[in-house]
C-alpha cells in the first residue's frame, strides 16, 4: 500500500528533487538565498500536501489553482491506500514556481476549498478535530487555546463554539488542529491534561484502524 | 455441530431462561436450572417449559436446592448469574467448583472473566474441562471466536461500540438535537435503559467487555481497575451538533490492546463503520495479516445472548 503515482515524470524525485527542495528551503533561511534564486532562474520546487475528498473530479479541481497561478506541476502522488484521520485521501504534489507566486497558489487552493495540510516549509502532517465540553467561556477559552498551541504544539485552524444555554452554562467547542506528523498521540495527551486542569470533557477523535 | 451435552444452568434471568428454552434446538439437554433460591434438577432432562412457566408465574423454579446442581450428572455448567465486580462472586466460585470436578464452564457472566481471568485459566489448566465465554462480549456477535480463529497473537487491537444503551442515547441525541437527560428518560420508557442506567452510561459495562478482550489478547493481566473509563453523562446535545458540522458523530468507543483498555466518548466519521445507530453493537478487529474485520449485530437480549452460549457449548469437546 501507500504511494501510487498517477503522474510521475521524475520517479527519482525522492533522491533528487526532494533533497534539492530541502537544500533550497535551508538556503532560503540563510544569507545566500538570493543567489540561489538567481541561479535557478527564479523558479523553485515546492511540495504541497493536500487532503482530498474521495469523489470523482476532486483531483482535477485541486490542481487547477496551481496552473492558474503560474505553477508548473512536477509530480503527483495520490496515496489511495492511505486515509487521513478526517477520512480523506492524502495527495502530495511537487511543483515549481517563482517564490512570489507560491503564496498565491496556496491561497488559490484554499479558496477552492482544498484542504492544504502542508505548504512548503510549514510542515503539518495531520489534521484532527477535537470537541471540548464544559464551562469553556468562564474557564478562559482563549487561555485554553494558547495552552493548546504551546503545550500540545498544535495550530488551531478553526473553532466552532456552541453555547445554547448561555456562556455561563455548559458549552461545547469543536477545534480543528494541525499537528506535526507523528506527534498526534503526544498532542492528544497534552490536550487531555489541559482538559483535566480546566475541568473540561475532551472528546478525542478515534484514530486507529479504519474507523 | 458438536456432541450433545448435558447442561446445568445457573441463573434464570433473560439469558439463562433463553439458553434453557433453545438448548434442545441446538441438540443439547438441560439437566438442571437454578435461580438464586431454588432449582429443578433431573439427570434425565428437566421439563424446561414447565420450569419456565413456574419462574415467569412468580413461583419457585423447582423444589431442589441450588447447590445440589453441582452434585448432578452434567457436562457443562452454564454460568448466567448477574455480573458482579471485585471478587466476581458467586459466579467465580461456581466456575471454580465445576472446573475442579472436571466439568466444562460456559460463562454469560462478565465478572469472573473480567476480574479474575488468570485464576480461571489456572483452574482450567488443572481441569479436564474447558472454559468459554463468547456471550460475555457483544451478545450474539461472534467476537471471541473470530479472535480465536485469527489467533489472538495476530490481533493488534479491538475497537468498537459494545453498549447498546449508551449508543441508543447518543444516536437519539444526535438525531433529535436533544440533551442527555431527556433522551435517557425516553430510553427508560422504552425499556432500552434500566431504571438505574449507571453502569451503561458511565462506561463500566463496556469497559468490562474490553477488559475481557484485552485479557484474551494478552492472555490475562487486566481487570476493571486497569481500564481508563469515561462515560457519556457530560456530553450535551450541542457537542453532537458541532461534531455533525464536521461530518462526525460521537460514540462511546472502547479500545482493547495488549497494552491497555480505554473506554470513552470519541469522534468518529458519521458514515463510518463504527457509527452504528440505536442499540446495535459493532467491533472492529484489527489484524496484522488480514486488515480490519468488522462484526455488527445485537449485543444484548436473552435469545441473542443465548445463541452465543449455545455456540460455545457446540465448540466444546465431549468429556
Amino acid at each position: 500500500m501507500g504511494n501510487e503515482p498517477i503522474v510521475g515524470p521524475n520517479d527519482d524525485r525522492d533522491a533528487e528533487s526532494h533533497s534539492e527542495a530541502t537544500a533550497e528551503t535551508e538556503a532560503e533561511t540563510g544569507a545566500d538565498a538570493d543567489i540561489d534564486t538567481e541561479t535557478d532562474g527564479g523558479v523553485r520546487p515546492y511540495t504541497v500536501r493536500l487532503e482530498l475528498v474521495d469523489e470523482p473530479g476532486e483531483l482535477l479541481r485541486a490542481l487547477s489553482p496551481i496552473s492558474d497561478n503560474g505553477g508548473n506541476l512536477l509530480s503527483i502522488h495520490h496515496e489511495r491506500g492511505n486515509i487521513t484521520p478526517r477520512g480523506h485521501i492524502p495527495v502530495e504534489v511537487d511543483l515549481e514556481c517563482p517564490p512570489e507566486r507560491f503564496d498565491d497558489i496556496v491561497e488559490g487552493l484554499r479558496d477552492a476549498g482544498v484542504n492544504v495540510i502542508q505548504a512548503g516549509a510549514e510542515r503539518y502532517g495531520e489534521e484532527i478535530s477535537v470537541v471540548f465540553v464544559g464551562h469553556l467561556v468562564e474557564n478562559d477559552l482563549s487561555e485554553t487555546l494558547s495552552r493548546i498551541e504551546a503545550e500540545a504544539e498544535a495550530a488551531v485552524l478553526d473553532l466552532s463554539l456552541a453555547a445554547p444555554d448561555g456562556t455561563d452554562a455548559t458549552s461545547s467547542a469543536r477545534l480543528r488542529l494541525a499537528v506535526d506528523s507523528g506527534r498526534t498521540d503526544a498532542a492528544l495527551e497534552s490536550i487531555r491534561s489541559i482538559g483535566a486542569d480546566k475541568d473540561l470533557t475532551i472528546v478525542e477523535p478515534l484514530l486507529g484502524g479504519e474507523a | 455441530m458438536g456432541a450433545s451435552q448435558r447442561l446445568a444452568i445457573l441463573g434464570a434471568g433473560d439469558v439463562g431462561r433463553s439458553v434453557a428454552d433453545l438448548a434442545s434446538e441446538y441438540g443439547h439437554e438441560v439437566v438442571a436450572l437454578a435461580d438464586s433460591t431454588t432449582a429443578t434438577i433431573d439427570p434425565d432432562g428437566i421439563d424446561v417449559a414447565a420450569a419456565l412457566d413456574r419462574k415467569l408465574g412468580g413461583d419457585d423454579i423447582g423444589a431442589d436446592d441450588p447447590t445440589a446442581v453441582f452434585e448432578t450428572d452434567y457436562d457443562v455448567l452454564v454460568e448466567a448469574t448477574p455480573t458482579t465486580l471485585g471478587d466476581a462472586d458467586p459466579g467465580f466460585t461456581h466456575a471454580k467448583r465445576a472446573l475442579e470436578t472436571d466439568h466444562h464452564v460456559v460463562l454469560a457472566n462478565k465478572g469472573p472473566v473480567a476480574e479474575r481471568y488468570g485464576e480461571l485459566r489456572e483452574l482450567e489448566a488443572d481441569s479436564a474441562g474447558s472454559i468459554r465465554f463468547e456471550a460475555t462480549v457483544g451478545g450474539a456477535i461472534p467476537i471471541l471466536s473470530t479472535i480465536e480463529d485469527s489467533t489472538p497473537q495476530a490481533v493488534t487491537a479491538v475497537r468498537g461500540v459494545l453498549n447498546g444503551t449508551a449508543n441508543f442515547i447518543l444516536t437519539r441525541m444526535a438525531a433529535e438535537g436533544l440533551d442527555y437527560e431527556h433522551v435517557l428518560a425516553e430510553a427508560q420508557d422504552l425499556g432500552v435503559a434500566e431504571a438505574d442506567p449507571t453502569f451503561d452510561v458511565d462506561g463500566t459495562d463496556a469497559a468490562l467487555k474490553f477488559v475481557i478482550l484485552a485479557n484474551v489478547l494478552a492472555d490475562g493481566g487486566f481487570s476493571l481497575e486497569d481500564a481508563t473509563v469515561e462515560g457519556i453523562q457530560n456530553i450535551p446535545g450541542s457537542a453532537l451538533n458541532l461534531a455533525a458540522e464536521d461530518g462526525r458523530t460521537i460514540r462511546l468507543i472502547g479500545e482493547a490492546t495488549r497494552d491497555g483498555v480505554r473506554v470513552g466518548p470519541r469522534l468518529v466519521p458519521e458514515n463510518g463503520a463504527l457509527a452504528v445507530t440505536g442499540t446495535r453493537n459493532i467491533v472492529q478487529i484489527e489484524t496484522r495479516n488480514a486488515g480490519s474485520l468488522h462484526s455488527s449485530g445485537r449485543g444484548a437480549g436473552g435469545p441473542e445472548t443465548a445463541t452465543a452460549v449455545l455456540s460455545d457449548v457446540g465448540r466444546l469437546p465431549p468429556l
